[in-house]
């Protein structure tokens, strides 16, 4: 206690940005909230506002290539909106298509996960204490190492003359090499891979703490395992499947690197159609309009995504 | 409690199978001979000898570590201030807009967010000047947006967590709220500080697709310089590389791991 006063001393950062608060008449609380959500409004919000803005103006051959969609003229404010990039998304078929074929591609390499991440997220949760940590430890290790190279690494698998088809043949199982890698066969595998552990972990924290009494209720009173594992155990995982698939879903529409690395040139994902139009085209405009159509995509999922976190965190308070 | 089935056993062994082979191939074959990377040609190490003969990758390592570092420092200020606000204080205006802002950047495709940060530097630019031209600058802001939100959710956590009567004491014996955070909030969820900031360093390390195009000329990070050599095939110095990397974040891991289990013990 004879240590308090100079705790003052301590803390020269603390005293000084406070000083500096009360001479600008700062009360702390509003300057505190400021910081973070003027740091967000300004780089992330407001620029999908210019996304928007530009996905409304026309090409050009300029530095920024686009034209403004608001000028002073004589003293007026005049606008010219361009629709023409959205017309164009819809009356080209490539557009769509690739939309229809990200969503696709998104939701059977969620199901998959699903299907594979549960049995795992349950294995853990019902494994012993010191087993379930270590597991847990094993799903998020391959999170930290680079995704870029696990996802090179499947390159060595899936080619031709690569693990999988070397060990096929040595077996005599195929004369001639399987082709995986450029089809979509590879884009699925890279897909479920990548976020496999988005899925894990939110069944996982959902499933551990599934009340086990209710499971012997359930078998005390004559369920077979199977029966008991769809009429309790499912039903009361549900908020965690859905934001486990979530997690998978919303960003796997948008993937980039899979395709690019994995998928052949029949793959269209609108990943990489937006990459093309801003880098290979240097169409600003219309790789904006692709963006915002994504995003109208992605609102139902992402609603969805923040129904379930908000039901979970209401289960575990 | 019954323990697991079989069938669960099988179906999670297939699991870690699936998530593990594809890094084990990389170790293993970066101590190949053989050019061929799928051929078995004897051990050797002289893709580590090339790799640190290459100097763009060098340079590249050399300018994303100096982003994460700072990225990653910048997302722990926003992450924290963030998460104390949301967690600590009562009901204020733009509570939901904040809540909002700093969870949608995690499911957000990486594409989009990429390219509305690039448009909103390149309108910046134009209107105010700032920031002049992209690079470097443009890199770690746009790492600390997206970090942020992943210390946040870490911060959070620990925040929801933590003895709040200790907090109460300290403002009940007179402290000023700016000195409790100091000296009780701070020092309380330090270690969830530090799992954030290396969540957001990590992340930053990884990122290809936001530093593509957020980076100017001159400011190529490490998975830029890396997806522009695999896209061209399989390299085993990218292997090489790649066991460098696996190697120091399992070491970290387990350092980490062992450490907790000690705090465990002693608490």
């Amino acid at each position: 206690m004879n240590r308090a006063p100079d705790i003052e001393s301590k803390l020269p950062a603390g005293q000084f940005i406070g000083r500096i608060l009360n001479r600008f008449g700062f009360r702390g609380r509003g300057l505190v909230i400021a910081i973070p959500t003027l740091w967000l409004l300004v780089f992330f919000l407001i620029p999908f506002l210019v996304v928007a803005k530009i996905s409304l103006s026309e090409a050009a051959i300029a530095r920024p290539p686009y034209l403004p969609i608001w000028e002073w003229s004589d003293g007026f404010l005049s606008f010219s909106f361009n629709f023409g990039n959205y017309m164009f998304l819809f009356e080209d078929p490539l557009y769509l298509s690739a939309y229809m074929e990200s969503v696709k591609i998104a939701g059977v390499a969620t199901i998959i996960a699903l299907l594979l991440g549960y049995p795992m997220a349950y294995l853990i949760a019902r494994s012993a204490p010191n087993t379930r940590n270590l597991l847990l430890m094993l799903v998020i290790l391959p999170f930290w190492t680079s995704f870029l190279l696990r996802v090179y690494a499947w390159i060595g698998f899936l080619k031709s003359n690569g693990i999988i088809n070397n060990f096929l043949m040595s077996m005599g199982v195929i004369d001639e090499p399987f082709v995986m890698l450029q089809t979509d066969f590879a884009v699925y595998v890279g897909i479920v891979y990548t976020y496999l552990p988005f899925m894990i972990l939110p069944l996982y924290a959902n499933l551990v703490k599934l009340d086990p009494s209710y499971l012997e209720a359930a078998s005390d009173l004559g369920a077979r395992p199977i029966v008991s594992f769809f009429t309790v155990t499912l039903p009361l995982s549900m908020s965690g499947i859905i934001a486990g698939c979530m997690l998978v879903f919303i960003p796997a529409v948008g993937e980039f690197v899979v395709p690019a690395l994995l998928g052949g040139p029949d793959t269209l994902m609108i990943g990489s159609i937006l990459w093309n139009e801003f880098f290979s085209n240097r169409d600003w405009p219309i790789a904006s309009a692709v963006a915002i159509v994504m995003l109208f995509v992605l609102v139902v999922p992402i609603m969805l995504l923040r129904r379930a976190q908000a039901a979970e965190q209401e289960a575990a308070s | 409690m019954r323990g697991p089935s079989t069938f669960l056993k099988v179906m999670g062994l297939v699991g870690f199978i699936f998530l593990y082979a594809p890094i084990i191939s990389l170790v293993v074959y970066s101590f190949n001979e053989s050019k061929l990377v799928t051929v078995w040609g004897g051990f050797s190490t002289k893709w580590y000898v090339e790799l640190f003969r290459d100097p763009q990758i060098l340079e590249a390592a050399w300018v994303s570590l100096k982003i994460a570092f700072i990225s990653a420092t910048l997302a722990i200020i926003i992450g924290t201030v963030a998460s104390f606000v949301l967690i600590r204080f009562k009901k204020f205006r733009s509570k939901a807009l904040l809540s909002m802002m700093i969870t949608a950047p995690l499911v957000m495709p990486e594409v989009i967010i990429g390219l509305s940060l690039l448009l909103l530097f390149v309108a910046m630019e134009n209107l105010i000047g700032w920031p002049s031209g992209r690079g470097m600058l443009t890199i770690i802001i746009a790492h600390a947006t997206f970090g942020s939100a992943y210390a946040a959710v870490v911060i959070q956590s620990r925040l929801v967590d933590m003895d709040l009567s200790i907090e109460e004491a300290a403002l009940d014996l007179g402290a000023k709220p700016l000195r409790v955070f100091f000296d009780i909030t701070l020092p309380i969820i330090a270690p969830a500080l530090m799992s954030g900031w290396l969540l957001s360093f990590t992340l930053s390390l990884d990122d290809l697709v936001i530093a593509s195009f957020v980076s100017g000329p001159g400011a190529s990070t490490l998975p830029m310089v890396i997806f522009s050599k695999v896209r061209l095939g399989v390299s085993p110095d990218v292997n090489a590389l790649a066991t460098i990397i696996i190697g120091i974040v399992s070491l970290g891991i387990i350092v980490a791991a062992l450490q907790m289990n000690r705090g465990k013990k002693n608490g």
